[in-house]
């Protein structure tokens, strides 16, 4: 905010004083305007934003406190300083009590009034700045990031609409790279806890010790190497949300930890005995079946119940292979901003390309692998080429008679098939896919189910 | 051929003229005269405060300025205020023609130092171009070493130089 940003009125009776104000501040690129009493000052007041009303407490008619609780009605962050005699410093204290950001004892020395109006200005632009801090947030929607038509990304946004307006724990499940985290971004930024931060904590990425110290903090002193304080995630997390990622790979004793933070939303410093609450939402994330990990004993049952609230599967990326296209052009536009390259599409039999692949490494893969082209890409277009990193040409048959992608697939897919003895299920395994998409493929090639077999 | 004028108010001009015209001329352009208006202080003395008004003096430095005056500059030996503050270094119109400035508080025996003729010198022509760079249009600057710095301790007008920033120099040569 510049200064001739900030608005001042100046409310006195005593012309001397108000030219004088005005003249100050004028001289310091303050945008200034004054008033003679508190109906003249309430008319200005509806002509305009003001930042700062300098009022005298003493004035005929409405005084300077009845007009400072009507400028606060009118809008309650204008900044009132009160301007008073030294004989009415009692008023002034009440009028501090009401609102008022200070007040000033006629005449005041010079410094003071620098320092008091220095101090209105940054409030009032701290204020301005937190308003467009908040509006950012507002503006800021994570859901706009998760691409997709597919019914199952449908799903997965409504419940993620659902979950966001509540304070319930969520599990997220789903493979590596499918956008577990992406998931708990867009259920915090639509909470009544987005304007306090969401904490991301991998716990598959850190040891025992070193985990512990991550979420409660520790004091110095409380273990070798402990230099400083310091204060741990579950602590910044306080209003907002702790994004545990992984939960399933935690130790035991960690389980015991999380349950009892779960349950009193309490804990200390490692090495301090302060006891701090907290006020956090948890969503945590699991590639594992926690439930089996349950049934063998390796997952606490009661932190499984206390966690497993609202559980949003994301499917992976072969199941919704439907919105492929749409990411794929999502990255490509992202990437064309990034790396300042005017790429604009991709060539229709790439895109049947990367349709047809399994993408194990989901969402994560694809965009490694949009990135990668566009690096190489030499037009407008993505093409084939540019994907030859990923696809390399498979060395079947003799260079006379190269076969196509869906001949080489068909082969592949009979081999396998021979090798399960056309146990469907076992192949789709090892192929990575899902026996639907086993199904659909044996249907376009009629492929033998095993080797006794007529073709399908 | 417009001038700035500069008004010594019943204080002896003599040791610091020619220092102030030299930097007046250096930093706006402008070639001086000493301007030789009838200005009553005694007028402006406030019995309680037992200072002069700032303000007042101002008022009777612009009633009549000389004609070919582009800004007029009044230079006093007394102790000037402003009915909202302790004390002033000075008045300005901001855009305007008329500024006072007084030695009173610039000189160190004010603060129980022996005097320093030099130094009082250097601060009178900081104050006389920061009121006059007032009078073209400047506002107060953030840069601590550009003499369009709000002051309000003589230890500040000692800690900036008295040359304008390279912004505030910019935007001088517009308003010129």
């Amino acid at each position: 905010m510049k200064p001739s940003d900030i608005h001042i009125l100046i409310v006195d009776d005593e012309a001397s004083i108000r030219d004088a104000l005005k003249q100050w501040f004028e001289l310091d690129g303050y945008n200034v305007s004054s008033a003679e009493d508190a109906n003249a000052a309430l008319l200005k007041l509806q002509q305009g934003p003001w930042d700062i009303v300098m009022l005298d407490i003493k004035m005929p008619g409405i005084d300077g406190l009845e007009l400072q609780r009507r400028i606060k009605k009118i809008d309650k962050n204008i900044i009132t300083i009160m301007i008073t005699a030294f004989a009415s410093v009692e008023t002034s204290i009440q009028a501090l009590k009401e609102g008022a950001f200070d007040y000033i004892v006629k005449p005041v020395d010079p410094d003071d009034m620098s320092h008091l109006i220095r101090n209105a200005v940054e409030q009032r632009r701290l204020m301005h700045e937190n308003n467009q801090l908040r509006q950012h947030i507002d503006d800021i929607s994570f859901s706009d990031e998760i691409i997709g038509e597919s019914p199952e990304i449908k799903k997965v946004l409504e419940k993620v609409l659902e979950v966001s307006q509540t304070d319930s724990t969520v599990i997220i499940k789903g493979e590596n790279g499918s956008g577990k985290e992406l998931i708990a971004r867009a259920i915090h930024s639509q909470s009544h806890r987005k304007y306090f931060p969401i904490i991301t904590i991998n716990c598959g990425a850190y040891s025992d010790g070193l985990l512990e110290s991550e979420l409660f903090g520790h004091e110095k002193g409380a273990f070798p190497g402990a230099l400083y304080r310091r204060q741990g995630r579950l602590e910044m997390a306080d209003k907002g949300t702790i994004f545990l990622d992984e939960i399933g790979q935690i130790s035991d004793k960690m389980q015991a930890d999380i349950l009892r933070v779960l349950d009193t939303r309490q804990f200390s410093r490692l090495g301090g005995d302060k006891v701090i609450d907290v006020d956090f939402r948890i969503i945590c994330s699991t590639t594992h079946d926690l439930e089996r990990a349950v049934q063998e004993g390796s997952f606490r049952e009661d932190l499984y119940y206390r966690l497993n609230v609202v559980t949003i599967s994301i499917p992976p990326l072969r199941e919704r292979k439907l919105d492929i296209p749409a990411l794929a052009r999502f990255f490509i536009k992202k990437y064309s901003q990034s790396m300042n390259k005017n790429v604009l599409d991709i060539s229709q039999d790439t895109l049947d390309m990367l349709v047809e692949y399994n993408w194990p490494g989901n969402i994560r893969e694809l965009r490694n692998v949009i990135e990668r082209a566009m690096v190489v890409a030499k037009g407008n277009l993505v093409e084939l080429d540019d994907l030859s990193f990923f696809f390399p040409v498979v060395d079947i048959g003799s260079e006379e008679t190269l076969p196509s992608l869906d001949e080489v697939e068909k082969i592949h897919i009979q081999k396998v098939l021979d090798q399960t003895n056309g146990n469907i299920a076992q192949a789709a395994g090892i192929l990575k896919v899902s026996r639907l998409t086993m199904y659909n493929k044996i249907e376009k090639y009629q492929l033998k189910k095993s080797k006794n077999d007529m073709p399908h | 051929m417009p001038y700035i004028y500069i008004q010594p108010i019943k204080t002896d001009y003599a040791p610091w003229i020619e220092g102030l015209e030299k930097s007046v001329y250096t930093v706006f352009g402008y070639h001086t005269k000493v301007a030789n208006l009838d200005i009553n202080l005694e007028k402006t003395f406030d019995q309680t405060r037992h200072q002069y008004n700032s303000s007042q003096i101002l008022l009777q430095i612009i009633s009549r300025p000389p004609a070919d005056a582009v800004k007029v500059l009044g230079v006093v030996n007394v102790d000037l205020f402003i009915p909202i503050l302790t004390f002033v270094f000075g008045e300005a119109q901001l855009r305007g023609i008329g500024s006072v400035i007084a030695l009173h508080r610039l000189n160190n025996k004010f603060y129980g130092l022996s005097e320093d003729r030099e130094l009082l010198k250097e601060r009178l022509v900081k104050e006389a171009i920061h009121e006059l760079g007032h009078n073209f249009g400047l506002v107060h600057c953030n840069n601590q070493s550009c003499v369009m710095k709000s002051s309000t301790y003589v230890e500040e007008v000692d800690q900036k130089s008295a040359d304008m920033c390279s912004r505030c120099r910019e935007l001088l040569r517009e308003l010129l």
